[in-house]
C-alpha cells in the first residue's frame, strides 16, 4: 500500500510527454520510496518521510535567504539555485559556463530519488567545461527555502535541481558547492559529473541543510582514461540525509579520491553511500570516511567496489573512521567488494572509537578547559579531510561550519 | 613555596580492590630551589606527580598539597595549570591532527586568560615560541609537526621542555623525564630546566636513576619508599642511593 507520501507525490505529477518522465513515474509507482527491507537502504529508514505531503517547489523571487553558511563567502564567479531553479538575479556566472533551464534526461538512472527527481526536476547547472580549459574555481549554492514556500499547508517542499558538470579532455575545474536551506523541505538533488580524458575535477560539498530538513543527493559519475576526480563531502546539516556516489572508472588510469566527514549531533542521521565502479586497467581509488557523532546521531557508511574482469592493477582503498561523542551516538559500516579480476589492491577497514582520556587530561594539565579540550582532538580527528581543502577562504567556509555543528552538538 | 603535608592518597584497582599508595607524605619546596625525589619501582612517584596535577583515578583521602596560598587538590586540572603547576609527561601524550603551534598558543592563551592576562596574537606567539626553540637548541620544525606524532622518545621529552620554558610555571613536576633518553637528549632537557632556574621558579624531579642528577643538580634529594619520604639530604644522598641502592637506605629508615 501507497504511503501518503508516495501517494502525494505520484499526484502531484502531472504526465509530462517527456518519455524519461513518464518511464521514471512508472518506475516510482512500482517501487514507491524505499524501505529498510531494500538491501541498499537496510541502514536508513524513510519512516519519518512517510507520512507527509509534498509541494513541487516552483520558480519564485525569493530574496537570499540569511543562513549563517552564506555569509562571509569568498568573492568568485557564482551560480545560485533556489528551490532547484537557477536565479539569474543573484549570480554571477562565469563566461564559459551557460546555465539553461532544459533538463537533460537523456542518462535516467534506476535509483528510487533519481527517478523522483527526473519526475519533477526543472532546472540545474550545466557547467561544460572545453577541451583543455583550466576554468578555476566556482562557488555552486543550492539552496531550499522551506516555511512559506510551498502550496498546500501542511505540505513541505520538494526541490529537486539536476547538475550536470562535463569537462573536456585535459580541462580542470573546481567547485565549491554548498547546500543549505531554511525550514522543512526535501531537497532531492541529482549531480552528473562526466570527466573526459586528462579532465581533472576537484569538488568540495558542504551540506549545510536546516535542521528539519531531509536532503538527498544521488551523484553519477563517469571518469575516462587518466580523468582525476577529487571530491570531498562535508555533512554537517539535515535531519536525515543520504549523499548516493556512482562512480564509474571507465577509462585505464583514472583516479578517484573520493573521502567524506559527517560531523553530526541530536538525532540526526547521515548516511553516505558509495557504489564505485572499477570497469577499467589501473585505475586507483581512495576513500577514507570520517564521522563525528554526538548525541543520539546515527551514521552510516556503505561502500561498494566493483572490478570488472578487464580491471587488472586496480588499486582500492576504502576506509570508514568513526569518533561516537557519547553512548547513544551509532555508526553503521557496510563495506562490501565485488572483485572480478585477478590482478587487484584492494583493501577495507573501519575503526570505531572514543575521545581518548589521556588525550584530554594532557590538554588540561597545560591549562586548556574540557571543553576546549575535546573541540580540539575532534577538529584534530577531522584535521586529514579538511587539510585537503587549500587554505583560504573555501576552508574558511568549511571551518567554520564545523564549528557551528559542533556548538550546536554541545547544546 | 609548594607545601605538601601528611598527603595520603588511594587507587581502586580494576578487581575492586583499594590500595592506599602516597601513605603521608610532607615536602616542601621553597621558591628557587630544585628537589629530586628517588625511589624504588612502586614507591609511589608517579602517583605524587599524577595527584599534583590532578588526574582522575587517584582518591586524596587526607592531607593537603599547597602552592602559595592555593589549595591545588581543590582545582580542576586546567586550574592548576593556570595557578602555575606544570606536569612533564614520563610518557607525553600523541595528538593526532592537532598541530604544535596551535596547542601551545591554545594553551599558553588559556592560562593567561585564566590569569586575567591579554592574549597573544599569532605573530607575538610564533615570535615567542621561536625565541624558546633557539634557547633550546630545537629545530623549528618541532611547531609545525602534529603534537607529539611520530616523535622519537627523546623529541617527546624535549617538546615537554619547550612547552615547559613556554607556560613558565611557578613549579613543575618531571615526572621522570630521563627514562629512555640517550645522553644527548638528558643534557637538552636539564638544560631547559636549568635555563628556567629563577627566584620565583621551582622543580620536582622524579626519577628512579641519579644520572640526570648529573645534570640537573638538586637543592635537596627525597627517598620516597612505600607511599612516604624515608630520607630526605642533599645531592650526596643521590649518589650515596646510586652505589648503595634503594635498599640499604630503606631499611636504614
Amino acid at each position: 500500500m501507497a504511503t501518503r507520501a508516495e501517494t502525494s507525490l505520484l499526484g502531484h505529477f502531472t504526465a509530462a510527454a517527456d518519455a524519461a518522465r513518464r518511464d521514471a513515474a512508472a518506475r516510482f509507482a512500482r517501487h514507491g520510496l524505499p524501505t529498510v527491507r531494500d538491501e541498499a537502504w537496510k541502514y536508513t529508514s524513510l519512516r519519518a518521510l512517510a507520512e507527509v505531503d509534498f509541494t513541487p517547489a516552483e520558480a519564485g523571487t525569493a530574496p537570499m535567504p540569511d543562513l549563517p553558511v552564506l555569509r562571509d563567502l569568498p568573492d568568485m564567479p557564482r551560480l545560485v539555485f533556489i528551490n532547484g531553479f537557477y536565479r539569474a538575479d543573484l549570480s554571477a556566472p562565469p563566461a564559459w559556463a551557460k546555465p539553461s533551464t532544459a533538463p537533460d534526461l537523456t542518462q535516467v538512472a534506476g535509483e528510487p530519488f533519481a527517478a523522483l527527481n527526473t519526475m519533477f526536476t526543472q532546472d540545474g547547472a550545466r557547467l561544460a567545461v572545453p577541451a583543455g580549459m583550466d576554468a578555476g574555481t566556482l562557488l555552486l549554492l543550492t539552496l531550499t527555502i522551506g516555511d512559506g514556500a510551498g502550496g498546500k499547508a501542511g505540505a513541505i517542499v520538494l526541490a529537486s535541481p539536476r547538475h550536470r558538470i562535463t569537462l573536456g579532455a585535459g580541462a580542470a575545474l573546481s567547485v565549491l558547492e554548498i547546500t543549505a536551506g531554511s525550514g522543512s523541505y526535501l531537497h532531492n538533488a541529482v549531480l552528473e559529473v562526466a570527466l573526459g580524458a586528462g579532465a581533472t575535477l576537484r569538488h568540495r560539498r558542504l551540506q549545510d541543510e536546516a535542521e528539519r530538513a531531509f536532503a538527498v543527493a544521488t551523484l553519477y559519475a563517469d571518469l575516462a582514461e587518466r580523468a582525476t576526480y577529487d571530491a570531498l563531502i562535508f555533512t554537517v546539516g539535515a535531519a536525515l540525509s543520504r549523499t548516493e556516489a556512482h562512480v564509474a572508472l571507465t577509462g585505464a588510469g583514472a583516479t578517484l579520491s573520493l573521502d567524506a566527514a559527517q560531523a553530526l549531533a541530536g538525532r540526526q542521521h547521515g548516511d553516505i553511500t558509495t557504489m564505485l565502479s572499477h570497469d577499467a586497467p589501473q585505475c586507483r581509488s581512495r576513500q577514507t570516511i570520517r564521522n563525528v557523532l554526538d548525541g543520539a546521531a546515527r551514521g552510516v557508511f556503505q561502500g561498494r567496489i566493483d572490478v570488472a574482469r578487464a580491471a587488472q592493477k586496480t588499486d582500492g582503498y576504502q576506509m570508514n573512521h568513526a569518533l561516537l561523542l557519547s553512548p547513544l551516538a551509532e555508526i553503521d559500516s557496510k563495506p562490501e567488494l565485488r572483485i572480478n579480476a585477478d590482478d587487484v589492491k584492494c583493501s577495507h577497514g573501519a575503526t570505531v572509537g572514543e575521545l581518548d582520556a589521556d588525550q584530554i587530561f594532557y590538554l588540561r594539565s597545560r591549562g586548556i578547559t574540557e571543553a576546549e579540550a575535546r573541540s580540539m582532538l575532534i577538529h584534530g580527528f577531522l584535521a586529514e579531510p579538511l587539510g585537503v581543502i587549500e587554505d583560504g577562504p573555501m576552508r574558511d567556509v568549511f571551518d567554520r561550519a564545523l564549528l557551528r555543528s559542533l556548538r550546536t552538538g554541545a547544546a | 613555596m609548594l607545601e605538601i603535608r601528611d598527603l595520603h592518597a588511594t587507587i581502586t584497582t580494576a578487581d575492586g580492590q583499594t590500595r592506599e599508595i602516597l601513605r603521608g607524605i610532607d615536602l616542601s619546596v621553597p621558591d628557587g630551589e630544585i628537589h629530586a625525589v628517588m625511589g624504588p619501582n612502586g614507591a609511589g612517584k608517579s602517583t605524587l606527580a599524577h595527584v599534583l596535577s590532578g588526574r582522575d583515578g587517584y582518591e586524596v583521602t587526607a592531607g593537603s598539597a599547597m602552592l602559595d596560598e592555593q589549595d591545588l587538590l581543590a582545582m580542576a586540572p586546567e586550574e592548576r595549570a593556570a595557578a602555575g603547576v606544570f606536569l612533564a609527561f614520563q610518557y607525553p601524550v600523541e595528538l593526532p591532527g592537532v598541530g604544535n603551534a596551535h596547542f601551545l598558543r591554545t594553551a599558553l592563551n588559556a592560562q593567561r586568560r585564566a590569569r586575567g592576562e591579554a592574549e597573544l596574537d599569532a605573530v607575538q606567539f610564533l615570535k615567542l615560541a621561536r625565541a624558546e626553540i633557539k634557547r633550546l637548541a630545537m629545530r623549528d620544525d618541532m611547531l609545525k609537526r602534529q603534537v607529539n606524532v611520530g616523535f622519537s622518545g627523546g623529541e617527546k621529552k624535549r617538546n615537554e621542555v619547550l612547552q615547559m620554558g613556554l607556560l613558565r610555571p611557578r613549579v613543575a613536576v618531571l615526572d621522570e623525564t630521563d627514562s629512555g633518553l640517550d645522553i644527548d637528549a638528558l643534557r637538552i632537557v636539564a638544560e631547559g630546566v636549568n635555563a628556567l632556574r629563577a627566584p620565583r621558579f621551582s622543580a620536582l624531579v622524579i626519577t628512579h636513576y641519579q644520572r640526570l642528577l648529573d645534570y640537573i643538580v638538586p637543592d635537596r634529594v627525597h627517598v620516597l619508599a612505600a607511599g612516604r619520604i624515608v630520607r630526605s639530604g642533599g645531592p650526596e644522598l643521590a649518589r650515596l642511593l646510586e652505589a648503595e641502592g634503594y635498599a640499604a637506605i630503606e631499611q636504614a629508615a
